[in-house]
């Protein structure tokens, strides 16, 4: 069966590293921070001006001031620390945040994004997004394999306004993750009891499948 | 040198038509709601206002563009304001969208006597369009220049009477840099002290940068995105 959005949350999860500094945008990557494997210890970055975001407040305890970058009420775990945007996107553009999880409209077989724009429809600004992307080395997109009309939202060329060019290193998905490498989408998992039929048939870009295509371990 | 002025009328006197704002926030958080009431009941338009986002419908900016007073609006989201896309999608009002990191150092870089700077992102974007691009390290880059304002308005949680600010949690957000960016720069806080009663070894923003600066009446605060867990 395909995943459902904690599914791929948790997926993701999995690719948590000790020790990184780690940045979650809006929708499917707000819920990594949940799913966290044990003895991992990572920092939640948010860019409107944390370091160290908690969980969500109790009820009764939400504070107007304390948002995340969603404008969610969230709390500060211990040794956190507050800043200014400027500095904020100083650690994103300056590379000391290790790993950005994003959400997109369309990612393409080259790593271009996009996920701000659809002319003359829906405008809603790009927000850090551009700034993220520009600038992670390491950028999992975190999206369904396709979209409302079931199109496919991995393709050869985006058609939407692009967020950034050359930059998304991985892609999980309902239906697999892929790693993008060399303008290809290379299936390395699939979803528990999708087959590899289903993904070829969901992806519009170049996808190279090797012999054996491991299914996911999901908790 | 005492930067305090009585009332919020006192404060945004010298705001006219077509001016150029900065107005400090991220959402609806830390945002000069005060000033932003009188703004509207000043009634001045044809502002462009600079601004992470554009508030809702009938909260923070939303109050501004309700009333048309905004013709042009620079931000880098937009999100969760239907009047906002209307009149952008209709033609009424111009917007320019920039990335927020761009945004914040555009903002820094005005304050900061920095005319332009290279960043990588928006590069291969719409963003980039018209821009000068070099390369530095392997890597493309843009030229983005500095932002600057007729005036800037912040809101601090504590300030005191020359001007010294501290924030408060995420309330701080775009407020430091604009603050330093404002020809004129009024601060809006929620409680006044006189000098001395900060510890001066943790002020956010030094009184150089604000001209003026008032204690508002009320703050609302409201919350745009109420999440919470059960006990």
């Amino acid at each position: 069966m395909a995943l459902d959005k904690i599914g791929i949350a948790k997926r993701i999860a999995q690719e948590l590293q000790n020790g990184w500094y780690v940045n979650l945008g809006i929708g499917i990557p707000t819920l990594v921070a949940n799913y966290v494997p044990k003895g991992i210890e990572v920092e939640f970055q948010s860019e409107n001006g944390i370091l160290g975001m908690g969980a969500f407040p109790f009820d009764g305890e939400e504070d107007a001031d304390l948002i995340n970058a969603g404008k969610q009420t969230v709390t500060l775990n211990k040794g956190a620390v507050i800043f200014d945007s400027a500095t904020s996107f100083a650690m994103i553009r300056g590379q000391h945040v290790q790993l950005t999880v994003l959400g997109a409209m369309e990612v393409s077989q080259n790593g271009d994004i996009a996920n701000w724009k659809i002319p003359g429809r829906m405008v809603k600004g790009m927000g850090g997004a551009m700034d993220l992307v520009a600038s992670a080395q390491n950028i999992i997109v975190a999206m369904m394999h396709t979209n409302k009309k079931s199109e496919s939202k991995l393709l050869k060329t985006c058609s939407l306004p692009l967020t950034g060019v050359g930059c998304v290193t991985k892609v999980i998905t309902n239906l697999a993750m892929l790693e993008i490498k060399d303008n290809t989408f290379h299936l390395i998992e699939r979803a528990p009891g999708v087959s590899v039929e289903e993904i070829k048939n969901a992806t519009e870009g170049t996808l190279v499948i090797p012999e054996n295509v491991p299914e996911m371990k999901i908790d | 040198m005492n930067k305090v002025v009585n009332n919020v009328t006192e404060a945004l006197d010298g705001i006219e038509d077509n001016m150029t704002l900065m107005l400090g926030g991220f959402g609806l958080c830390g945002i000069p709601e005060n000033s932003i009431a009188k703004l509207v009941e000043m009634n001045v338009t044809g502002l462009t206002c600079i601004s992470n986002n554009a508030g809702v419908d009938n909260f923070g900016l939303g109050l501004l563009l309700q009333k048309k007073q905004i013709k042009k609006m620079i931000s880098s989201y937009v999100g969760e304001n239907d009047e906002f896309e209307r009149q952008m999608l209709s033609g009424e009002l111009e917007v320019d969208l920039i990335p927020q990191g761009s945004l914040a150092e555009r903002c820094r870089a005005g304050g900061a006597g920095i005319p332009a700077f290279y960043t990588p992102a928006g590069f291969g974007t719409e963003v980039a369009e018209g821009k000068e691009i070099k390369e530095f390290n392997g890597k493309p880059h843009i030229l983005e220049t500095a932002l600057a304002a007729d005036f800037a308005i912040v809101k601090a949680w504590k300030g005191d009477t020359e001007g010294n600010l501290i924030f408060k949690a995420t309330a701080r957000n775009f407020n430091p840099m604009m603050a330093m960016a404002g020809k004129i720069t009024i601060a809006e806080v929620e409680e006044l002290v006189p000098a001395g009663e900060l510890d001066p070894n943790f002020v956010h923003t030094p009184g150089i940068f604000v001209q003026r600066i008032f204690q508002g009446e009320k703050f609302e605060k409201r919350i745009e995105q109420r999440t919470v867990r059960q006990k």
